[in-house]
């Protein structure tokens, strides 16, 4: 496999050799993920229970609890790896991830609102949340913008944006301390609990999101050559960052409705396939997919069984993980 | 193509930087936009380009209002090479010359493969990279990284090549194959070559006409022979020199000294 020379680029063949090797990764956490857990439930009876042919109480483990919260980590990872992905790219910047620059405290706070002022409409929080998610999307583009988008700036407008819906945030809680239970759930980022009804409420978003992904990935290629060379090539520039950051902000949004503040996953997870796949979008978008629902599966599985009986929030495991990884860019990077 | 300016002004944050250009840059020529820092070359060229749309007036191409034209009909016409360019790290020399070819695709209509790969190659030919296309581009040398930003542009096949101090930050050797890949795409392609040029001298050996922007607008444009003067040189940017013909018959000039010094 050492067929690289020095100073060329990533072939074909090992892009596709990551992207399998990724695979098996999902594979892999899937199956650990269902069948791991309080009871110990053999691969084989999963798939039995899975096509209908299982009975019993390990049947309604599987179908109820274990294959549910699966699917719904999954999809968190995939969606809030391509948010950030996609948002490194519209900002051009290595750091930019949903949860450092505020777009996923704009879910948040609009998502908690939407739990604890008017409750009983599920079925709103991801439409209310995605608002909340575009409009600190927009503010930390307009505090950070002039001359031209910078990095630092960006992370500097996004902390003072997350401050300051976080500081919402603990109003909220506050003001409805009777409820307050499920909110700290929120804040942290778990998976306890969740089940089909959550599925249904981020799959659509999901299929639309990694499709509409797709389809703009060469665009997101030419972006990150540079505002100037972009437009050069043909390129609406502004009309591609609005575009996207809308879809990247819909993506975080629908993952923050299901499970919370999670952090870090659209850092790590993106910056870790373009080291291995390299910066073609149109390999990395399908190779941070597939990492992201690994990650987050496995890390769920962890949190989960590790201490047992007590359940750690994933989202605690991956700033645990994530805060030193930010740290290594930041010195590396900027 | 020709492509010109009407009455073309441009303010930024408040500094007019243009005002009342009238420029008008025929079809297969070589053009050298010259003029003392801050004078408003970039910005001019970034106009032409349309980099920068926000000015007042019109640029034209073929007498066709370029706002009108749609920003990807007019990148296969007209293809621009800014300063300082960068691209990802893992980039490949042929990667980013198949970046070129982003104007011939959309969403709805399939890219032609053969076409792309025809001008992909033409175009690193053209500039002596072809051995270079699988090397990524944040490796190579100054020059050769020049290049393969130039095979970009290239692979566009536009009519018009605007370059943005093409050769700055390069030594000597390969600020000449640069110029000289240049040329000969002038030559054999009768493509138009629109350069924004620091170096008077390159200006005066590489082009058919020159520009000289001052003070907001065009001071001078006309031959190299009309535009060298030792007056234009003064009063532009305040420099005496010595204007003498080099081996190959070309007007050259040598700064000798400050004008206010010259007067001491």
């Amino acid at each position: 496999m050492e067929e690289k020379k020095v100073g060329g680029g990533i072939s074909t063949g090992r892009r596709v050799f990551v992207l399998a090797a990724f695979a098996v990764f999902v594979a892999v956490a899937f199956s650990a993920s269902v069948t791991l857990g309080s009871v110990r439930i053999p691969l084989e009876e999963i798939w039995q229970s899975i096509f209908g042919a299982g009975a019993g109480t390990h049947q309604q483990i599987i179908m109820n609890i274990r294959l549910p919260r699966t699917i719904v980590a999954a999809l968190v990872g995939i969606n809030l790896a391509l948010s950030g992905a996609i948002l490194q790219a519209v900002m051009k910047n290595p750091l930019a991830d949903p949860h450092i620059i505020g777009i996923s405290s704009g879910a948040g706070l609009a998502g908690i609102t939407m739990m604890l002022v008017f409750p009983g409409h599920e079925y709103l929080i991801t439409p209310v949340a995605f608002v909340g998610a575009m409009s600190a999307a927009i503010v930390i583009y307009i505090l950070a913008w002039k001359n031209g988008i910078r990095p630092v700036r960006i992370i500097l407008a996004g902390v003072a944006v997350s401050a300051f819906l976080g500081a919402g945030i603990s109003a909220m809680m506050i003001f409805y301390s009777d409820k307050v239970h499920g909110a700290l759930m929120f804040m942290a980022g778990g998976l306890a609990a969740r089940s089909w009804p959550h599925v249904t409420i981020i799959l659509p978003y999901a299929i639309a999101g990694a499709l509409l992904a797709f389809l703009g990935s060469k665009h997101l290629n030419i972006l990150q050559l540079g505002d100037e060379i972009a437009k050069g090539l043909g390129l609406n520039v502004e009309m591609t960052r609005v575009v996207m950051t809308a879809l990247a902000a819909l993506l975080a949004a629908s993952a923050v409705s299901v499970v919370g503040l999670l952090g870090f996953v659209g850092l790590i997870v993106p910056h870790a396939t373009r080291l291995l796949i390299g910066s073609d979008y149109r390999f990395l978008l399908p190779g941070a997919a597939l990492l992201g629902a690994a990650v987050v599966m496995g890390s769920d599985t962890f949190a989960r069984t590790a201490f047992a009986p007590t359940e750690l929030p994933v989202g605690i495991l991956m700033a645990v993980l994530g805060a030193p990884f930010f740290l290594f860019l930041l010195r590396r990077e900027l | 193509m020709v492509l010109e300016t009407k009455n073309l002004g441009v303010t930024i944050e408040n500094n007019e930087i243009l005002r009342g250009v009238n420029v008008a840059f025929s079809e297969g020529r070589r053009t050298s936009i010259i003029g003392p820092n801050g004078a408003g070359k970039s910005t001019l060229l970034k106009a032409l380009s349309s980099l920068n749309t926000r000015y007042d007036g019109q640029v034209l191409l073929d007498g066709a209002d370029v706002r009108a034209m749609g920003r990807q009909e007019l990148s296969k016409k007209l293809a621009i090479l800014p300063q300082g360019a960068t691209a990802p790290a893992d980039v490949t020399v042929g990667q980013l010359v198949d970046f070129g070819r982003f104007p011939y695709r959309s969403w709805l209509r399939p890219s032609d493969p053969k076409a792309d790969r025809e001008a992909v190659e033409w175009a690193l030919d053209r500039t002596h990279m072809t051995g270079y296309k699988d090397r990524r581009v944040a490796v190579l040398s100054g020059g050769e990284r020049q290049r393969a930003w130039i095979a970009m542009a290239l692979a566009q096949q536009p009519q018009i090549l605007l370059l943005d101090e093409p050769t700055t930050y390069l030594d000597i050797g390969h600020q000449l194959e640069v110029m000289n890949i240049v040329d000969e795409i002038n030559r054999d392609y009768k493509m138009t070559v629109i350069m924004v040029l620091h170096d008077i001298n390159h200006a005066l050996q590489y082009s058919d006409e020159i520009v000289v922007v001052k003070n907001h607008g065009i001071f001078a444009h006309g031959t190299p022979k009309e535009i060298l003067t030792v007056d234009m040189l003064g009063e532009v940017f305040g420099v005496k020199a010595d204007i003498f013909v080099n081996s190959q018959g070309i007007s050259v000039l040598s700064p000798v000294s400050l004008v206010e010094e010259a007067g001491a």
